[in-house]
């Protein structure tokens, strides 16, 4: 697990976002931002992804998906909210059907801001959540050894 | 001899890999053939046009604007419209040509878009890559002249909110005289490959009845052989600039595909004529008191027809505000289409419509 | 030049017993169902029944003005793409609708809410 910053995984979803920050996220994964020179890819299987990228707000219908997809998703694990709906509800905030931002219901561990989110800011909290995911990695390793170990005697 | 078949529900999303955004359909299966589409909304449902009460009506625009973030200019468009013809205001003819401009350049960036997503869908990913690259260069454009990339935010109720200068208007069509030759390319591979020809062509057959009978409207209709533009209302710019709709008559998903590239030529045309006759003058007007009435605003979006109802009652705050988006009205048409489709036909059926869930759900 | 047609949109008012015979003869003179919502407006609804010819591309609006309890009959069995907008009218505002064609029973929209956009929830 020395280098899993290499290579993370990520796994996109769309809460009640308007789409502007998808296509932004799509941007960011298709040429000229290319994201996946960092070593990232895009995966659509909840099982295998390291970093959850979720765009949009959380309304009453969506909230359980986002949940289910978070745990699925194997531990160590990187949340980034991307646009001002996921990080607040933003515009949308005052709906009925909205109950806020993404960390209403999961941790969110790496905010980006704006409406919609731009490709260098989204590129800049991947590689912020790659680093973050990075050290989580090795924590979640050292325990595991120290776990291993405390076994033996 | 007659066998009993087995029917199944298969849930069709919501997250789904043909489209970044949760689709929500349940499939009745007779075996591997479509008998039956349960389309239902909520995934996205924010329920934005109850924020009336909350936004006042100059507000709104950002609302609207937010209501897709493909096409938002045009979705902002379409409110300012209802209001102004309810306020009777005039916009100033330089912001009409502006307007039309960067609704038209949105036109491109969601063609493209979908042109991309289509190749995606049918398993062309050095296509999709190469779609998206063009559109690239048509989101540096909208970035230049407004400052956003997909929600530009440059309306406003009584006008436009940037100037574009002649320096500008050059470097527009220089790029799009670029984008035009790579289009160009692109359309052999759409329109000529085999393999490609093999997954559209006689796929998804919607006769100019059954269009009719379903109410659809856009390149969905239009791939029917159904002329019906709502540019031809002539609101912005549009009475001052030559065009026809595009129409096809095979109703499959290959006519689907020519319609839409055919129109990004025809906006592309459409924005050269534009900056030829874009004449000087103010960005907009002011604007005096509150919308009063009610109106009805129908625009052309790159989906389709869209109509905004706005209902004020001579306050700050307007009573109803109703987005009627194309993909709402493309819905019983979708249904009709999937009917005896494919199991494994149906991503890519689906995708011809251009479906925005944001927009139905709003 | 192109041809523009620009049309004036035609607007009238009707009772519930006129919206089935006016629905027909639009329906025969071949017009496309555009759109159907509702409004509440000075505690009353506004139903309004829009309706495209994309011949001269005129928009036709029929409307209803109904009290909340008052249900208005149906126009999926005439026209049968409708079917969406009144389910949609049905659960966002709680306008009964008699008689659709595919009736969701409150499955249409995804919500917990009832009718959000009713009388009921704008209560200032």
């Amino acid at each position: 697990m020395a280098k899993v910053k290499k290579s993370p995984w990520l796994l996109h979803y769309d809460g009640s976002s308007c789409n502007g920050c998808d296509i932004e996220t799509l941007a960011c994964l298709t040429p000229v931002y290319d994201a996946e020179r960092f070593g990232v890819v895009n995966t659509g299987d909840p099982l295998q992804a390291d970093i959850f990228l979720i765009t949009g707000g959380i309304n009453t219908q969506n909230k359980s998906v986002v949940e289910q997809l978070y745990q699925q998703m194997p531990w160590p694990k990187v949340v980034v909210a991307v646009g001002t709906c996921a990080c607040t509800g933003g515009i949308f905030k005052d709906c009925y059907n909205i109950l806020g931002g993404a960390d209403q219901v999961i941790p969110v561990d790496i905010y980006v801001p704006g409406c919609a989110a731009r490709p260098q800011a989204i590129i800049d909290g991947i590689i912020q959540a790659v680093e973050l995911f990075q050290r989580r990695s090795d924590e979640h390793e050292e325990k595991k050894k120290g776990a291993a170990h405390g076994h033996h005697h | 001899m007659a066998r009993k078949h087995k029917r199944n529900i298969v849930p069709f999303g919501p997250q789904h890999p043909v489209l970044p955004e949760p689709i929500h359909l349940d499939l009745v299966l007779d075996d591997e053939k479509v008998v039956g589409v349960i389309p239902s909304v909520g995934f996205i449902h924010r329920g934005l046009e109850g924020l009336v009460e909350k936004w006042d009506f100059k507000e709104m625009v950002y609302v609207a604007e937010r209501t897709c973030g493909i096409c938002s200019f045009q979705h902002g468009m379409g409110y300012c419209e209802a209001v102004e013809q309810i306020m009777n205001i005039e916009v100033p003819p330089r912001a009409k040509y502006l307007r039309t401009i960067w609704g038209e350049t949105s036109r491109l960036h969601s063609h493209l878009l979908w042109l991309g997503l289509m190749a995606d869908a049918f398993g062309f990913e050095s296509l999709f890559y190469q779609c998206w690259r063009i559109r690239e260069k048509i989101l540096d454009l909208i970035e230049l002249s407004t400052g956003g990339r997909v929600i530009f935010s440059v309306n406003q109720i009584g006008g436009v909110l940037k100037d574009m200068d002649a320096e500008m208007l050059k470097h527009f069509l220089d790029v799009l005289a670029e984008v035009e030759t790579e289009v160009r390319e692109i359309q052999k591979t759409f329109m000529l490959d085999y393999t490609v020809q093999s997954r559209t062509v006689g796929v998804g057959v919607m006769t100019k009845r059954q269009i009719h009978a379903c109410g659809s409207v856009g390149p969905f209709a239009r791939a029917s052989g159904f002329k019906v533009d709502m540019r031809k209302l002539g609101y912005e710019a549009y009475p001052d600039l030559d065009f026809e709709p595009v129409i096809s008559n095979d109703g499959d998903c290959y006519a689907r595909c020519d319609v839409r590239i055919r129109e990004i030529f025809q906006s592309i045309d459409l924005i050269r004529q534009a900056a030829a006759k874009i004449p000087d003058g103010e960005l907009a007007i002011k604007v005096k008191g509150n919308p009063d009435g009610e109106c009805f605003a129908r625009i052309e979006q790159p989906r389709g027809e869209a109509i905004y109802y706005v209902r004020g009652t001579g306050k700050k705050f307007v009573n109803r505000m109703r987005i009627r988006t194309p993909t709402f009205a493309n819905l019983p048409g979708l249904c009709e289409m999937l009917k005896n489709a494919d199991y494994a036909d149906v991503p890519l059926m689906i995708l011809t419509i251009d479906p925005c869930i944001s927009c139905t759900e709003r | 030049m192109a041809i523009i047609i620009k049309k004036e949109p035609e607007q009238k008012t009707i009772t519930i017993a006129e919206l089935l015979p006016e629905v027909i003869a639009i329906r025969k003179r071949g017009m496309r169902v555009c759109q159907i919502c509702a409004a509440w407006v000075n505690e009353q609804f506004e139903l309004s029944y829009s309706f495209a010819n994309d011949g001269n591309y005129q928009l036709l609006t029929l409307r209803v003005v109904i009290d909340k309890d008052v249900a208005v009959p149906s126009i999926t069995p005439i026209y049968p793409s409708a079917v969406f907008y009144e389910n949609e009218m049905k659960e966002l505002f709680g306008v009964k609708v008699e008689n659709i064609s595919t009736d969701y029973r409150d499955k249409f929209y995804r919500i917990e809410e009832k009718t959000p956009f009713g009388p009921e929830s704008e209560g200032e």
